[in-house]
């Protein structure tokens, strides 16, 4: 059993160390892409097996696949892994968009140097790290992966991103690292609380978990605030998260949605595995705090993605939204909100994706990421309009796709404990319709027009696109040309999107297996926190403030 | 007037029999048309028509069978749940997908499927020119899925799904003629203020949830009792919000007339028919939470009357055909609204309007849409006139329409309408005077900008004849002829508005007499009661006399104004006051555009700038002083060995503190 786990973690690290072998030379570059496909649905093989083998309901152990070596005896550190609902679903996340991201990065230009092998070592040795992130059942074991996700990232960001990628990933670097640092302040904190109380130092969770929080608030506090930051720049939630849009917009597209998608999730990951359980007093206590920073995500981010007018800094900032409502589910601190929060993080992975991989091949039709430089997309490419809006109304909710199911649970969840926050937050999916839809509107409805789309390429007449007026898109001399400079997607290109559809979809409707996964973990948590739903079955002792 | 219904106990809900197990083919139908002409694309461009129509005409015939055999089950075991599924369920929360089938649901499907029915054989000759045919019936097939949701499902969750995905569907269909600029703009401004809407449905089933712990038809409304009147109110104000946004009633009407962008099949059936009658469809159904809601009732009816006001005082002044049949649809969903904020008394009233109008508004749109055909596409009725002679058979089925719509004596408006007009003035001493009078003095506007439109466009000499067709579509559209060809249709566009003409004359006889609806309707929305049973502000009998007077004044007017004079071609420029008044929508769109569009774009513009000079420049600064050098960060491209050094560094400072701080309470 828990040697499937650990295979689910080397089986990436060793594709990683294939790829990254075959990376320097020019001519094996193919071969090492198919060789890191191939790794990358082998992981999708075992995440399959793993799941099918996961035992949900009452009554199921807090970590199943459980496995733990002796590692660093000296401070009592073990490798300990273990897989809750909450874990397994985000590594099943990861091991289906990894082959998605690979099979879309299989056409893609590199910059001058880089290699396909390269590039997958790196996705790969990102999902390795990452399992093991969520896998991670010892404090130590997590931080130091969590540390160690940058790396692979800092490199796809720094050696496969956009003209300004060395800025963007220095900066995720630091911003990530230095919130490490201070959740390690944190993480040996606890180790010296258990050393105190339990008379012998530990990192494990479980006996962390249930020393932890015993402790009087006033120590619980600040080691909280240590693991909060780190997770808040990670999540990121507002006014941290100013490293993403950068990072977002210069990573590689593939690089992005992983970024985006699943190493982002580590920060709400972290809030539900790490603050609410080790931490119950201080994160009631400190619940208003959080809350109002996610209200303030909800909105802010929905207001600036309203503005942008480069799609991949859109996406980033519609994440910036969208992780305002997973907290939001998160610390309201009921079974609806927090299993809505989790299921959320699925399906913004799963939809952000998709929308992440929709302006991917714009971009690679347009050459620009400038939305002023489209406009009418849809009669080029009707396929890919149909793409993004299917991504699209996923990002905004739509019901009958995966994510309405999630931010309903989130708010109806979060309500009743917490209704003026809800309220704010309910008003926040006009403002994800408005900038959904008029990016939508900008760059693909309408007559063709725009550089990128009838013009000489992407900026060639940017001063006439400049001029152009109500809503994007120039009406330049090329304006009334009746035939765009590239075409719909491709059959690979279709392959790639297709699972993506049927996820949001069967999702929408079906929601059922991934919530049963998540049930356990989510019950475990609120009684790890110490919370209990204010509605109930029972109407008598619904109580409620009227 | 809510106390009369209060009493009344509902019927129970039994699980469906036999036959009925199979009614969820009437959603399933024409969802899976739709499927197959999305995923299909090109390859079903040659026959996708036929299986758009099929579907939809399938869905009717269930929709008879399932009619036919709830008519042979006594009045309380008529209220039916088919549960399919299990949606979502976490605690106490649990989202089941089922299908309720009783009256109530099952003549919103027979109007759905019916109209649709004919809207979509209309549409395929209405769409034979367009290459985005295909397309078409795949989206209007997915509208009627969506509406058979809204209608049929069991709970206010599977309600919101089929509510915003008529929303989808109508977001689609409006900005179809994607050449067009303005259809874009107009299909994004009716999703979003949709999407206001619909905040205020999401929060009344939040509400629900926290008093009930369920958001189930059948549970809600048994237990409605159990909320604080205090929430009910809240609750019945919030769902009004969300019919507001998608019935088009104020203060969210401004949509509805710009969504006449999309083809004129689309006007008929989503923007008149069927679609913006789900507000009245969605308090009809919380019949059991607004009776108890006293306030919430009579919101309801103000908003009614605000609405049925503005749309008829606004019809007027167009002069684009599309447009004032679109603000004729704003008013007679006012008129709706109005009778089922009056409870018991009005339910039945409103929903029999609901279905003429259903009826004479289609006709009526597919009747412009024919007109529009025969004259390339042109909306503008001062280019119109003495078209009766060239499409006889649009005028005849138009007339009918149009006499049904103003409530000319004994077809289907006048029986209706009239209905209503009573109901109102019983709604107590004041109310009743001024909600019967403003239903009234709108009968006679009706009769006013119906009786205009009918002499500009059929009547008079034919203005067309010495104008050129405007190239109104730049991409969508062959090139237009040199001249008006003035035609008309083919018997596929013909034949369901002869079907839809039949119905707007004789549905409101059949319908009203004998109150053949009401007591079909009893098992969802309580026992008639009669307006002559109540007391009203004076004598209900001789609301016949007066509407009907009335609407002769407005008709009269009307010939006096337009029939007997010539009408410019070019629309005049200098007129009073009120006429500019209502040429601006009544100044609706400026007040949105200056209250709410520009702030917003400020507002979105300053945080864009806080964002990358406030916020970032805060933190960079801060990672800078850490780094010990400011602007490391930005020259970045030596930065990386160095900051990486350095921020351990910094770090560790802060760890030694930390742990410092940490230890001391540790113990």
């Amino acid at each position: 059993m828990s040697a499937l786990l650990l295979a689910l973690l080397v089986v990436p690290l060793v594709g990683a160390a294939v790829c990254g072998a075959m990376a320097s030379r020019e001519h094996l570059d193919r071969a090492g892409k198919a060789v890191g496909l191939g790794f990358s649905v082998v992981s999708l093989v075992l995440v399959a097996i793993v799941w099918s083998q996961f035992r949900t309901g009452p009554g199921t152990p807090r970590f199943q696949f459980a496995l733990s070596v002796e590692w660093i005896p000296a401070f009592g550190t073990r490798f300990s892994l273990g897989l809750d609902g909450i874990a397994l679903t985000m590594i099943a996340l990861l091991a289906v968009l990894v082959p998605i991201v690979l099979g879309f990065g299989w056409a893609e230009k590199l910059p001058p140097g880089r290699t396909g092998s390269g590039f997958t070592a790196l996705m790969l040795a990102t999902q390795g790290v990452l399992v093991g992130v969520f896998a991670a059942t010892d404090v130590f074991l997590f931080y130091v992966l969590f540390e160690a996700m940058l790396v692979p990232m800092y490199f796809l960001i720094g050696s496969f991103g956009g003209p300004r990628r060395q800025y963007a990933a220095v900066k995720f670097f630091l911003y990530s690292f230095l919130g490490g640092l201070i959740m390690l302040a944190s993480v040996i904190g606890l180790f010296v609380a258990s050393d105190a109380r339990l008379g012998q130092g530990t990192f494990d969770w479980a006996a962390l978990q249930g020393m932890a929080a015993q402790l009087p608030l006033s120590t619980q506090i600040p080691l909280f605030l240590g693991f909060f930051v780190a997770f808040a720049i990670k999540a990121p939630l507002v006014p941290l998260h100013t490293w993403l849009p950068d990072a977002g917009a210069e990573a590689p597209v593939a690089g992005g949605v992983i970024l985006v998608g699943l190493l982002d999730k580590v920060g709400v990951f972290g809030f539900l595995r790490y603050t609410l359980p080790l931490f119950p007093a201080a994160s009631r206590e400190l619940a208003p705090l959080v809350l109002v920073l996610a209200v303030i995500g909800v909105l802010y981010g929905a207001l600036l993605a309203a503005a942008q007018t480069d799609m991949k800094r859109f996406v980033a900032y519609t994440s910036i939204a969208h992780f305002g409502y997973i907290a939001l589910g998160i610390f309201a601190f009921t079974s609806q909100s927090i299993a809505g929060s989790s299921l959320y993080m699925i399906n913004h992975g799963i939809s952000t994706a998709m929308l992440f991989l929709a302006v991917g091949l714009l971009i690679r039709r347009g050459g620009t990421a400038s939305m002023t430089e489209y406009g009418g997309v849809g009669r080029a490419a009707p396929l890919l309009a149909g793409m993004f809006l299917i991504a699209g109304l996923s990002t905004l909710s739509l019901p009958g796709t995966n994510s309405f199911v999630s931010e309903f649970l989130v708010l109806v969840g979060a309500f009743p404990t917490r209704p003026v926050f809800t309220v704010i937050a309910t008003v926040g999916i006009v403002f994800a319709a408005l900038y959904v839809l008029w990016v939508y509107q900008r760059v693909f409805t309408g007559p063709l027009r725009g550089a990128a789309v009838v013009g000489d390429g992407p900026g060639a007449a940017s001063a006439a696109t400049m001029a152009g007026t109500d809503d994007g898109g120039g009406d330049g001399s090329w304006a009334r040309r009746t035939t765009a400079r590239f075409g719909d997607l491709t059959r690979g290109e279709i392959a790639v999107m297709t699972p993506l559809v049927a996820l949001i979809l069967v999702l929408g409707f079906f929601p059922g297996p991934v919530l049963e996964v998540l049930e356990p973990a989510v019950a475990a948590t609120m009684a790890e926190v110490g919370a209990t739903d204010p509605v109930t079955t029972n109407p008598a002792i619904n109580g409620v403030p009227r | 007037m809510s106390l009369l219904g209060a009493a009344a106990p509902l019927p129970e809900v039994l699980p469906v029999e036999g036959a009925s197990g199979a009614a969820w083919l009437l959603v399933a139908l024409p969802a899976l048309g739709a499927l197959v002409l999305f995923v299909g694309g090109r390859r079903t461009d040659r026959w996708g028509h036929v299986l758009g129509v099929l579907t939809v005409v399938a869905s009717f015939a269930v929709a008879v069978v399932l009619f036919v055999s709830s008519l042979a089950l006594p009045a309380e075991e008529r209220v039916r749940e088919l549960a399919l599924y299990e949606w979502f369920a976490v605690g106490a929360l649990n989202v089941e997908f089922g299908l309720r089938i009783d009256p109530l649901s099952l003549t919103f499907a027979l109007l759905i499927t019916g109209v649709g029915s004919l809207i979509h054989i209309y549409s395929v000759g209405y769409m034979a020119h367009d290459p985005a045919r295909r397309k078409f019936f795949a989206q209007l097939n997915m509208f009627v899925a969506a509406m058979l949701i809204l209608v049929l499902g069991n709970g206010f969750v599977t309600l919101y799904l089929g509510w915003e995905g008529v929303g989808l569907a109508s977001y689609l269909l409006i900005g179809f003629y994607t050449g067009r600029r303005s259809a874009g703009s107009a299909a994004k401004k009716a999703f979003l203020m949709n999407r206001v809407g619909d905040v205020g449905l999401a929060l009344a089933i939040f509400l629900l949830f926290v008093e009930l712990g369920t958001t189930q038809y059948a549970e809600v409304f048994a237990r409605a009792g159990e909320i604080s009147p205090g929430t009910l109110t809240a609750i019945t104000l919030l769902l009004l919000l969300g019919a507001c946004g998608k019935s088009g009633q104020f203060p969210l009407q401004a949509w509805l007339p710009d969504a006449m962008e999309g083809p004129t099949p689309v006007s008929a059936l989503i923007h008149a028919a069927t679609m913006v009658t789900a507000g009245v469809y969605l308090i009809a159904r919380c019949n059991p939470l607004y009776d108890l809601a006293p306030v919430g009732q009579l919101v309801v009816t103000i908003i009614g009357a605000i609405t049925l006001l503005i749309g008829a005082i606004i019809g007027c002044a167009y002069d684009d055909i599309k447009k004032v049949l679109a603000y004729s649809t704003v008013s007679q969903i006012g008129y709706m609204m109005l009778a089922v904020g009056l409870g018991p008394v009005g339910y039945a009233a409103a929903l029999a309007h609901l279905l003429t109008h259903g009826f004479f508004k289609a006709g009526l749109f597919l009747g412009a849409g024919s007109v529009m055909h025969g004259m390339a596409d042109e909306t503008d009725m001062r280019r119109f006139g003495g078209l009766w002679r060239h499409m006889p058979v649009t005028f005849g089925t138009f007339t009918l329409g149009y006499l049904a719509l103003i409530g000319f004596p004994f077809l289907s408006g006048f029986y209706t309408k009239d209905l209503i007009i009573e109901a109102s003035l019983t709604a107590g001493p004041a109310a009743g005077w001024i909600l019967g009078g403003a239903a009234l003095l709108a009968a006679g506007l009706t009769a006013f900008y119906m009786t205009r439109l009918m002499l500009m466009t059929f009547f008079g000499p034919e203005r067309w004849r010495d104008l050129h067709p405007r190239r109104i579509d730049a991409a969508d559209l062959e090139d237009p002829p040199e001249h008006y060809h003035p035609h008309e249709s083919a018997a596929s566009m013909t034949v369901p508005m002869i079907l839809l003409a039949l119905g707007s004359a004789g549905a409101g006889a059949f319908l009203v007499g004998g109150e053949r609806l009401a007591h079909y309707l009893e098992a969802s929305i309580g026992p008639v009661v009669e307006p002559y049973d109540v007391p009203a502000v004076f004598y209900v009998g001789l609301v016949p006399y007066l509407a009907t007077a009335l609407m002769l004044v407005g008709a009269g007017v009307a010939y006096l104004v337009v029939g007997r004079r010539s009408v410019p071609v070019e629309r005049p420029q200098r007129v009073s006051l009120p006429v500019r008044a209502a040429r601006a929508d009544l100044f609706a769109n400026a007040i949105n555009e200056k209250v709410i569009a520009r702030p917003g774009i400020w507002l979105s513009r300053a945080l864009v700038y806080l964002d990358n000079r406030g916020v970032d420049g805060a933190v960079n600064g801060t990672a800078a002083l850490l780094g010990g050098t400011s602007g490391r960060l930005r020259r970045t491209q030596t930065g990386f060995v160095r900051s990486y050094a350095l921020t351990i560094l910094g770090g560790s400072v802060v760890l030694v503190a930390a742990l410092l701080t940490v230890g001391g309470y540790g113990g």
